[in-house]
């Protein structure tokens, strides 16, 4: 008679390309993957990610923005795993994944927009900050309930295996939403009915003051993969290029298998939970410090861009201030747009209009009308 | 001409008390005539949708091999495979989610949930996802799904299977919800479900599944739909309005027969559509009547009839002539025991009563304090 240990002997061995300093490990079966263009390119958007993410959480303080949620320190999560995939694949994330709608083409002024809640906004208003959503761009609008994007994800996967699409479902949580009862659901089912998703965990250590130690006892979540009888792989979440390469290899397993595919991502939360939270008050100043400066990922990547000699100081000094022109005007040009019109209050809560919502909106006008002065001057009619 | 003769059959009549009187009439006339059980009707409509939108697919527990857990998915599994008909874990979050996941691709799916009871562990997806998504979205994500199974109370199965869930499903903007009585409601209203593009909850009866109804026979045809939000009038009256749904139609249906020997002549409708709720049929016949009774099996507070009463006095307040009377259920957990179920649901004399009270017929209850 014997237990299966709580605690592993060893822990999962975690798979990386690159070291600390972005020196390359040489591995005997490692190819190189990523060609200079793609490289530079996912360098230039964790730049313009990390600068996005410092300039808006700036306005959120100034006041110009009422909430802002950074992804500082998980930009080679967030690039490499959009440069790793086909904008065929849907994505649902959780919400500390905009890059990879940067890497799919949505501007600095859309963004600007959502988070401005203006006209022009894709989401008409109706969300809070950083609940982007993109249709053409394969990006299911974010929701704040956690993890509920992960049975959902499989329902996504389901219906690209009904209609034997090349192409699979990608959903992204964060440590703390593993504890959720849908994250159990969505990998039982996934495995069960075996569909082409990847369930991409960024295990950042933090859910807002939890520390993973106080969110699960096991080790970390590449373990319950198979647990779940899922493939599963443990990677280097601030080494792009691991992350690059062992997306693209899940993402074929996935779609050529038809099966789930779990990748746990281990990586830092530099910033705080959101604008909401200060995290000095239950971590050392110092441990943040260090992950926002030795361990930083785009610092590690541009090393090894660099050594190749596909990056400059030149190009960098010239890429920082274009992407901080391009912010600063986003935000001057969405700060000014109106916002989107008294119509928009009643759409869209069902298909058509109903009949109910017809007259409120009727009688909001006339009372609008009777009492102008009662009512924001900013609001279009 | 078929339709002439529902009429005279059903007038001041249950269809399901005059189930003898019916099947006579209906068999003088017998190369029309047809009869279904909600169970049947329920499964054809299932049938024809998915025959006709490859899109359509079930999912729930026990859907496939098992025929359904009450049956209604009989024969399915054998005709559209696996692929279409799903047997899920037990996880109600895990497929609801899946299915709300499946609708923001572009399928159509339909949940089946063992009873609504269960739908609570699902029902942030149910109430965030699925109600909300169109509109958070901006357009961007519908949510084209239809969350069926039974609702309300059976016989004997305690509190965690007998809750009526038509007033929380019904208080959430986004979702459509629509309770059937007859095969034919239970027909045209899945259809209809299964063809909106926003998300519905359809709350069945499981009493009702067994219980048969005539069906016309453009109610059997293939296209046939009823439309969402819109009451029926299942006995025209002139002396009291009563409103109910599900089960309670039929209660109330025989309440107004009671009512019709003492010379009061009830009109019954059969609501359909809890959400949308028809207002304008509701208070078209208020002043009509002059007097309302609202009947439901769920418990009072904050419930259906709590709706129907302040839709009327935002309407109709000058028509009244007696305060509103609400029936509904015992403000209890269901308990098992059948002498206490019985007393703890609505009761066809309960209806009277309250009818009586609302025509001034008998003494007004005291005010509760």
């Amino acid at each position: 008679m014997t237990f299966m240990c709580e605690t592993p002997v060893k822990r999962v061995p975690c798979f990386r390309v690159l070291d600390d300093n972005g020196e390359p490990i040489i591995y005997s079966n490692y190819e190189q993957q990523v060609s200079k263009e793609v490289a530079v390119k996912m360098y230039n958007y964790m730049v313009t990610l990390q600068m996005m993410d410092t300039v808006f959480y700036e306005a959120q303080r100034q006041g110009r923005l009422s909430f802002y949620l950074t992804t500082l320190g998980e930009e080679a999560i967030n690039i490499a795993s959009a440069a790793a995939l086909s904008t065929d694949d849907l994505i649902l994330p959780q919400y500390r994944e905009p890059g990879i709608l940067l890497w799919r083409g949505f501007t600095l002024q859309e963004f600007a927009d959502q988070l401005f809640g203006n006209q022009d906004d894709y989401g008409k208003g109706r969300q809070m900050p950083i609940h982007y959503g993109s249709n053409k761009l394969n990006y299911i609008t974010v929701s704040s309930p956690l993890a509920t994007q992960l049975p959902q994800a499989v329902g996504v996967a389901y219906s690209l295996k009904m209609d034997r699409k090349d192409a699979c479902a990608v959903t992204y949580c964060g440590d703390g939403s593993t504890s959720e009862g849908d994250f159990h659901a969505a990998l039982n089912f996934a495995a069960v009915m075996e569909v082409p998703i990847l369930f991409i965990c960024r295990n950042n250590g933090w859910a807002i003051s939890t520390p993973t130690e106080e969110q699960f006892r096991s080790d970390g979540i590449v373990v319950k993969g198979p647990a779940y009888g899922m493939r599963s792989i443990r990677v280097d979440g601030n080494d792009a290029l691991a992350v690059y390469a062992a997306i693209h290899t899940a993402r074929r397993m996935a779609i050529s298998e038809q099966r789930p595919v779990l990748i746990e991502a281990l990586t830092y939360r530099v910033g705080h939970h959101s604008t909401s939270d200060d995290s000095t008050k239950y971590r050392p100043v110092d441990e943040i410090e260090y992950w926002k400066m030795a361990r930083n990922p785009v610092n590690r990547f541009r090393s090894w861009v660099e050594k190749n000699g596909w990056w400059s100081d030149e190009e960098e000094l010239e890429l920082r201030n274009s992407v901080k022109k391009q912010l600063l005007q986003a935000i001057q040009v969405a700060e000014k747009v109106q916002k989107p019109e008294l119509a928009d209050l009643f759409s869209d809560v069902y298909d058509n209009l109903p009949s109910n919502l017809c007259e409120q909106e009727k009688l909001l006008r006339e009372t609008i009308k009777k009492h102008p002065q009662d009512f924001p001057s900013d609001v279009p009619l | 001409m078929w339709g002439i003769i529902r009429q005279n059959v059903w007038t001041g009549r249950s269809p399901v008390m005059s189930l003898g009187a019916g099947l006579s009439a209906f068999r003088s006339y017998s190369s029309a005539g047809k009869e279904m059980t909600v169970r049947d009707a329920l499964n054809s409509a299932l049938d024809e949708e998915m025959s006709a939108d490859p899109k359509v697919f079930l999912m729930g527990e026990e859907v496939g091999e098992y025929q359904g857990a009450y049956k209604i998915s009989k024969g399915l599994l054998e005709k559209y495979g696996p692929e279409r008909v799903l047997d899920t874990p037990i996880t109600e979050a895990g497929f609801t989610g899946i299915g709300v996941g499946a609708a923001y691709y572009g399928l159509k799916p339909v949940v089946e949930f063992m009873t609504f009871n269960f739908s609570m562990q699902a029902i942030d997806h149910i109430i965030n996802s699925a109600a909300k998504s169109n509109y958070m979205s901006a357009g961007q994500l519908s949510v084209p799904i239809v969350f069926r199974g039974p609702n309300g109370a059976a016989a004997g199965v305690g509190a965690q299977h007998s809750h009526c869930y038509a007033s929380w499903y019904g208080s959430c903007p986004g979702l459509k919800v629509l309770s059937p009585y007859s095969s034919e409601d239970a027909r045209g209203l899945l259809k209809a479900a299964i063809r909106d593009p926003d998300p519905v909850v359809f709350l069945e009866n499981e009493l009702l599944y067994g219980e048969s109804f005539p069906v016309s026979a453009e109610a059997l045809d293939s296209s046939f739909c009823l439309p969402i939000g819109k009451a029926k009038i299942e006995r025209e009256g002139k002396d009291v309005t009563i409103t109910a749904f599900s089960k309670m139609v039929g209660y109330a249906l025989k309440a107004a027969e009671i009512l019709a020997k003492e010379g009061i002549n009830a009109e019954v409708i059969n609501l359909r559509s809890i959400r949308p709720l028809d207002r304008s049929t509701i208070n078209a016949s208020v002043r009509k009547t002059s007097r309302l009774v609202t009947v439901e099996e769920g418990f009072p507070q904050h419930g259906v009839g709590a709706e129907i009463c302040m839709s009327v006095i935002e309407d109709s307040l000058g028509y009244l002539d007696a305060p509103v009377e609400r029936i509904a259920g015992a403000d209890v957990p269901m308990p098992y025991a059948a002498n206490l179920e019985r007393m703890a649901v609505p009761q066809i004399e309960d209806i009277v009563r309250a009818a009586k009270r609302a025509c001034y017929r008998s003494v007004q209850k005291a005010a509760a304090a």
